[in-house]
């Protein structure tokens, strides 16, 4: 990656701020905690998302991602904390609370035998009460269909589509009902790299034009930076670190990487201001640098640096506890 | 139209949709017709022997029975083995995913299923009448028996499977239950007057629903003398609609608490994790 490339192809206009930070969140959370037996799998997670923001949720495996989304879509109980999702509490979600939800799983492999735009109809005909004149429900099947790309598959059977195929159709069932808040576990696993890049279009314009919530799960660290307005890391159960990925590359170190040669020797330092230091470079040498890149640190080295303090701060914590027990 | 009122709808859809997507496929098809049609092979061979103390045919006898028993495996168990199915391959978190959509599910897996119970029973009929002689559904009375036994009986046996289906986790589980509907085919003279059977068995035969529906079909499509060769030499319509009625408030009863309770547990890692245990059995 090099120093051009911040997530913005050049005329892509630089997505702005959330505008209703000062509203009500869509999702809200404080202190959520989930134990199953006697093993704690959420320790107090406190996540707030806002209408129209894009948030990936990150972490290993294990760190608690899948119970906390279930959590929120009302799929599972928790232990304790407060919850909010669009407002409601979701143990006590109703019919027309779920109908503002969109929820995209993992694995699903349902309705083998239906048909792509038969099933696409039959699922939007739920929504049809709790359409609003500002949010009119269902999505038409045809338009959904051009969105997800699918308009040349809509009389294939489902079980004959490909793994690329299913899984954009899994997110146009997601979208059939318009949410206000729409859920992505790990969205384009098994995409080629072409139905990825249309993936992320899709996204982005569901965002910005219909103000959808979007709440992702990723393993993908690229993904997460082009498609998210803020980053959330989820680690043993707590979050680590929140913030947009520059923010998160402010956490762990300020420093860029600065590579060049010099008379055609190259040269790699790591620096805290790289435009003030490439500037004296220039200054000094002139003529003589080449190869100049300047690498910001990556959310991959972020990401692995995160996790890898919290996890070598467990360890810290290990002897301790073992004394405890032994005494 | 009220939102639960729009999701029944979805669920008339979706019954048909069903419905004929297990009857436009050959190996759904197959599988509605394979016992009708085993049996109705294996009772033609036997057609030469008779009911014990009459003249009737025995192979004749069986047909209201068999076509009994078909309408328990397409009604009851396929049932149940869908809900299992529906389970293990996201189906039912789709429905519980979407609003109002376990109504929509439940409609229109009643519906589909009820639609594949009747084709299973009149679809195996045809043949039979030109087989087997003594049948007797030329009278209007024979059809509305036929309509209300059958009617009865579903009601009677789909909270069953409801309940089986939600019980057992895994399509595998349901072998469990296969096995025994089986032996209770054996006992609830679905081949044979159960009259002929030692005391005991006859009264656990009449426990079940199986024996009584084979009863009521009997009653519409055998001769009327047929009944002296019945327990209590009668077809006893009280006590059939007696029994079938009480399966079915027992299971209309029981069948929504185990359906909420089943359907609470659903979730997308449930799902992931039925899913990883059923590739493991393949490798």
């Amino acid at each position: 990656m090099d120093a051009g490339d911040n997530d913005h192809r050049p005329g892509d206009p630089v997505r702005p701020l959330p505008p209703s930070q000062g509203a009500e969140p869509v999702i809200d959370t404080q202190g959520l905690r989930m134990r199953y037996g006697s093993a704690d799998v959420l320790h107090g997670v406190d996540l707030r998302v806002h209408q129209g923001e894009v948030v990936a949720l990150l972490g290993p495996n294990g760190a608690g991602k899948t119970t906390t989304i279930e959590i929120l879509e009302g799929f599972r109980r928790r232990s304790a904390g407060e919850v909010r999702v669009l407002g409601v509490d979701p143990d006590d979600g109703d019919e027309a609370w779920r109908a503002r939800l969109g929820i995209v799983l993992q694995s699903w492999r349902d309705h083998g035998k239906w048909r792509v735009r038969e099933l696409l109809d039959h699922l939007g005909r739920y929504y049809t009460p709790y359409g609003t004149p500002r949010r009119a429900r269902p999505y038409d099947a045809g338009e959904l269909l051009g969105l997800v790309g699918l308009t040349d598959r809509a009389d294939a059977v489902v079980g004959t589509l490909s793994g690329g195929q299913r899984r954009r159709l899994d997110v146009a069932i997601g979208l059939v009902g318009r949410p206000d808040l729409l859920f992505l576990d790990e969205p384009t696993v098994g995409f080629d790299p072409q139905a990825r890049r249309e993936f992320h279009e899709l996204v982005q314009r569901l965002s910005d034009l219909e103000d959808t919530a979007i709440l992702l799960t990723t393993h993908d660290l690229d993904e997460a930076e082009k498609l998210a307005d803020r980053i959330v890391i989820l680690a043993g159960g707590r979050i680590v670190a929140d913030g947009n990925a520059a923010e998160l590359a402010g956490r762990v170190s300020g420093k860029a990487e600065v590579r060049y040669s010099r008379d055609g020797e190259h040269h790699v330092e790591s620096v805290e201001d790289a435009t003030g230091h490439v500037r004296e470079l220039f200054a000094t040498y002139g003529e003589a640098i080449g190869d100049l890149e300047v690498r910001r640190i990556s959310l991959e080295d972020v990401y692995m640096t995160l996790v890898h303090e919290f996890e070598s701060g467990r360890r810290t914590e290990a002897p301790s506890e073992l004394t405890e027990v032994a005494r | 139209m009220s939102s639960r009122m729009v999701a029944v709808r979805a669920g008339l859809q979706r019954g048909w949709i069903e419905f004929r997507q297990s009857t436009t496929n050959g190996q759904d098809l197959w599988s509605v017709m394979f016992f009708p049609i085993i049996s109705l092979v294996v009772m033609f061979l036997l057609r030469h022997n008779t009911v014990p103390g009459t003249g009737f045919s025995l192979g004749s006898q069986s047909i209201p029975g068999i076509l009994g028993m078909n309408v328990v495996l397409n009604g009851m168990v396929a049932l149940a083995l869908s809900l299992t199915m529906d389970r293990e391959d996201g189906t039912l978190l789709r429905a519980k995913a979407t609003p109002n959509g376990m109504i929509g599910y439940l409609t229109g897996k009643v519906l589909s299923r009820t639609g594949t119970a009747v084709v299973g029973l009149l679809i195996p009929l045809i043949p039979a009448l030109f087989l087997f002689d003594g049948l007797e559904l030329g009278g209007v009375s024979s059809w509305v028996t036929l309509v209300w036994v059958l009617a009865l009986g579903l009601v009677a046996l789909l909270p069953i499977g409801a309940v089986l289906g939600s019980v057992f986790n895994t399509a595998q589980g349901m072998g469990f239950v296969t096995l025994p509907i089986m032996m209770l085919m054996g006992v609830s003279g679905v081949f044979y007057p159960i009259s002929a059977f030692p005391e005991w068995l006859q009264w656990l035969a009449q426990v079940f629903p199986l024996y009584w529906l084979g009863l009521g079909l009997r009653s519409a499509m055998l001769p009327e003398t047929l009944a002296a060769t019945e327990v209590g030499e009668s077809w006893r319509h009280l006590e059939t609609i007696g029994v079938l009625g009480l399966w079915a408030i027992a299971g209309l009863l029981l069948a929504p608490v185990v359906l909420r309770r089943m359907a609470r547990r659903e979730s997308g890692s449930a799902v992931a994790v039925r899913r990883q245990k059923a590739m493991q059995r393949t490798m």
